[in-house]
């Protein structure tokens, strides 16, 4: 409680009011799914619990949708308490139209800056020494997770890699199970695809591809082949795919209907909220075991700066809350996610998360988030490049590569 | 009033006019860029698929509802029993959201819990039906859809336009052996001129603006392969923070509504000019 007082004095000092009273704040984000909710929950419970002042929950489903209506309240003059964003470039704009609350005095007193790894993490909300936002958790985009009695069925062991996936598909196929599990949705598309271009082209070329815009790499027979893998794993594809929610998807390989599904780890919710078991109904798995990786996307809360002084000292406790060692540990176990900082108590943790902070102790196996560095309208063109690539199997490899490589040659 | 009306379309509309030839991204910006983001809007795959479809969609849907909204009304003006009964059926579906329409009709479609699950399960395993996850045939899905959306609103605005034929015309037609076909068809289909306008003009900008049914239906997939140009322009001026290209695009969509406005208000002065000089 002292950190809160420490912080709601220091909101009050700075604003030059001395009352504090009760002050709802809204938040939006796009935590919808069973898992999902029941990790906000934890944020919502544990701001309420602190005193007077009430989390105002709205849950808009979809992530574009979520933030479409974020900026259009923050361009209609009313902007939410706080809202959910993904790290990276999403908000460069909002950060420098002066619209957000800055938390670098809260930050300051809470030494953010030591205790939030690793560096990639911390480096999207604090820009330029100042802090725009508050990270809450790592998410690995790229896992596979498996359906243990589905291999079983299949007689094959678990896939160690995306290729050994496909070579073991038809033995699942042979089984009457759909052997690849995939949603429809754009964005899931090119997050399966993101992963599956860090196993094939290691992390050091992924990053001169998605970072430095490198032509050679985007036409080199190397991303040929990443292609060539993806449009192997649409043959292994059930034809329920296009339009389907990734937790609709993830249920087929809870329910052992499906081989794998490659989601990020807040597919693990998901399992979780069913009452399975890691390692005895299903097992996480890196896309390439011989090198594992983890990839550092997540979600972080901006806060708009607010009329109201009590809203803004809510808001700043809020933040203050999101990133406690507590709640971190409370939130990350229910959301399937890592914390953002190392001194959690983690003892609740399962073995698919373990494996994940395992993974994320070698700087090398770090993966920095393709948000860093591109811009949601370039996210956009290539979500639409990869949907139309996996919907349409009559379109050639070729093409769909040159319009990749193009994608990134003009990419702002 | 005026002011209302001209300050929100008129000034609304040059302001997006005029930044679709800026830079734009998330917030408005002036610094001009000439014919820039019209090009990469016509050279955007998914752009040209958008245009397509909205021309499919559009045909398609608009020829159907106007016909079958057409033969409805007949069938409802043969002083049937129950009348105000079977206009509500028809009306129905109109009157709830696009939202629950396409989502109804995304369940019955589904491959795996729909029309084809529920027929193989009664022995048919060969029966296939599920046009939404076809890249080819998933436009189509949508056409099903719009037209048992929108028929109702026809019918009813042509069931007006015949309510509204002077019952004279009916006691001549019949003197003179018309058969009533033919009544129907070239005497009191040319006197609802202005009921026909209205329900076609209704259904063109319907389907230029076409967005929550695709939305709810089929997301713009699979794919790309049912994505429209609302949806394009939405999608960029909001989540992919790139509102010169979306406005862009939100040009083009007013194009052919201006078009089909002219061209009523054009009809309708030349069928005053006649009865002036009549």
């Amino acid at each position: 409680m002292k950190k809160f007082a420490v912080v709601a004095a220091m909101a009050t000092a700075f604003l030059g009011s001395t009352a504090v009273y009760a002050a709802d704040v809204e938040v939006i984000h796009w935590w919808t799914s069973g898992g999902e909710q029941a990790a906000v929950s934890v944020f919502a419970d544990e701001f309420d619990a602190l005193g007077e002042d009430k989390w105002v929950d709205t849950a808009i489903a979809l992530g574009e949708n979520a933030r479409a209506a974020t900026m259009q309240r923050v361009l209609g003059g009313d902007p939410p308490g706080a809202a959910q964003f993904n790290p990276g470039r999403q908000y460069e704009e909002l950060i420098a139209a002066g619209l957000l609350l800055d938390l670098t005095p809260l930050a300051e007193a809470e030494g953010w800056d030591e205790i939030v790894r690793p560096d990639v993490i911390a480096e999207p909300c604090h820009i330029d020494g100042k802090w725009w936002c508050v990270p809450v958790n790592i998410h690995s985009e790229a896992w596979m997770w498996a359906s243990i009695p589905a291999f079983k069925k299949a007689g094959v062991d678990l896939p160690t890699s995306v290729s050994d996936l496909v070579a073991k598909a038809p033995k699942l196929q042979e089984a009457g199970l759909i052997p690849y599990a995939q949603g429809g949705e754009s964005w899931q598309l090119n997050a399966a695809f993101g992963g599956i271009i860090i196993a094939e082209l290691g992390i050091e070329q992924r990053d001169q591809l998605l970072r430095d815009h490198n032509q050679d790499i985007a036409n080199s027979p190397e991303f040929t082949k990443v292609f060539e893998t993806f449009r192997e794993l649409k043959k292994y594809s059930d034809p329920g795919s296009p339009g389907r929610n990734w937790n609709d998807t993830t249920n087929l390989v809870l329910t052992d209907q499906a081989g794998v599904q490659i989601m990020g780890d807040w597919a693990r919710g998901e399992f979780g909220v069913a009452g399975k078991k890691p390692g005895v109904d299903y097992a996480c798995l890196p896309l390439d075991s011989a090198n594992p990786f983890v990839t550092t996307g997540g979600d972080i809360f901006l806060f708009f700066k607010q009329d109201d002084p009590a809203v803004e000292a809510a808001q700043l406790k809020l933040a203050s809350t999101m990133i406690s060692p507590r709640v971190q540990a409370l939130f990350n176990v229910a959301k399937g996610s890592m914390p953002v900082r190392d001194d959690v108590d983690m003892s609740l943790a399962d073995d698919c998360m373990k494996l994940g902070l395992e993974i994320l102790k070698d700087p090398a196996n770090v993966v920095t988030s393709a948000n860093n560095w591109l811009s949601n309208d370039t996210t956009g063109q290539m979500q639409d490049l990869i949907a139309e690539f996996w919907a349409n199997d009559d379109m050639p490899i070729a093409d769909a590569q040159k319009r990749y490589a193009e994608i990134l040659a003009t990419a702002d | 009033m005026i002011l209302t009306a001209i300050g929100v379309f008129v000034v609304c509309i040059i302001y997006s006019f005029l930044l679709s030839f800026t830079s734009s991204r998330l917030f408005p910006s002036f610094d001009f860029i000439g014919f820039d983001q019209y090009e990469r809007l016509w050279s955007t795959q998914r752009w040209l698929v958008s245009v397509n479809n909205l021309w499919i969609f559009g045909l398609l849907s608009i020829g159907s509802n106007m016909v079958v909204g057409y033969l409805l009304a007949v069938f409802m003006d043969q002083r049937i029993r129950q009348e105000d009964l079977f206009r509500s059926i028809f009306l129905y579906p109109f009157a709830m959201s696009l939202v629950i329409t396409g989502l109804v009709w995304r369940w019955i479609l589904d491959p795996n819990y729909g029309l084809q699950a529920t027929v193989r399960g009664w022995g048919f395993a060969d029966f296939s039906f599920a046009p939404l996850v076809d890249s080819n045939t998933a436009i189509y899905g949508l056409v099903v859809a719009g037209i048992w959306n929108g028929v109702g609103v026809s019918m009813a605005i042509m069931l007006a336009g015949l309510r509204g034929v002077d019952s004279e015309i009916w006691k001549a037609a019949k003197i003179d052996g018309i058969p009533t076909w033919k009544t129907y068809l070239q005497i009191v289909l040319p006197m609802m001129r202005g009921a026909i306008l209205t329900a076609f003009i209704l259904q063109c900008v319907g389907v230029v603006r076409v967005f929550d049914l695709v939305v709810a239906m089929t997301q713009g997939g699979p794919g790309i392969a049912t994505q429209m140009p609302a949806i394009f322009v939405i999608q960029h001026i909001t989540d992919r923070a790139n509102v010169g290209l979306g406005m862009a695009a939100a040009t083009m969509m007013l194009l052919p509504v201006v078009l089909l406005l002219g061209l009523q208000q054009f009809i309708q002065w030349r069928a005053n000019q006649k009865r002036m000089n009549s």
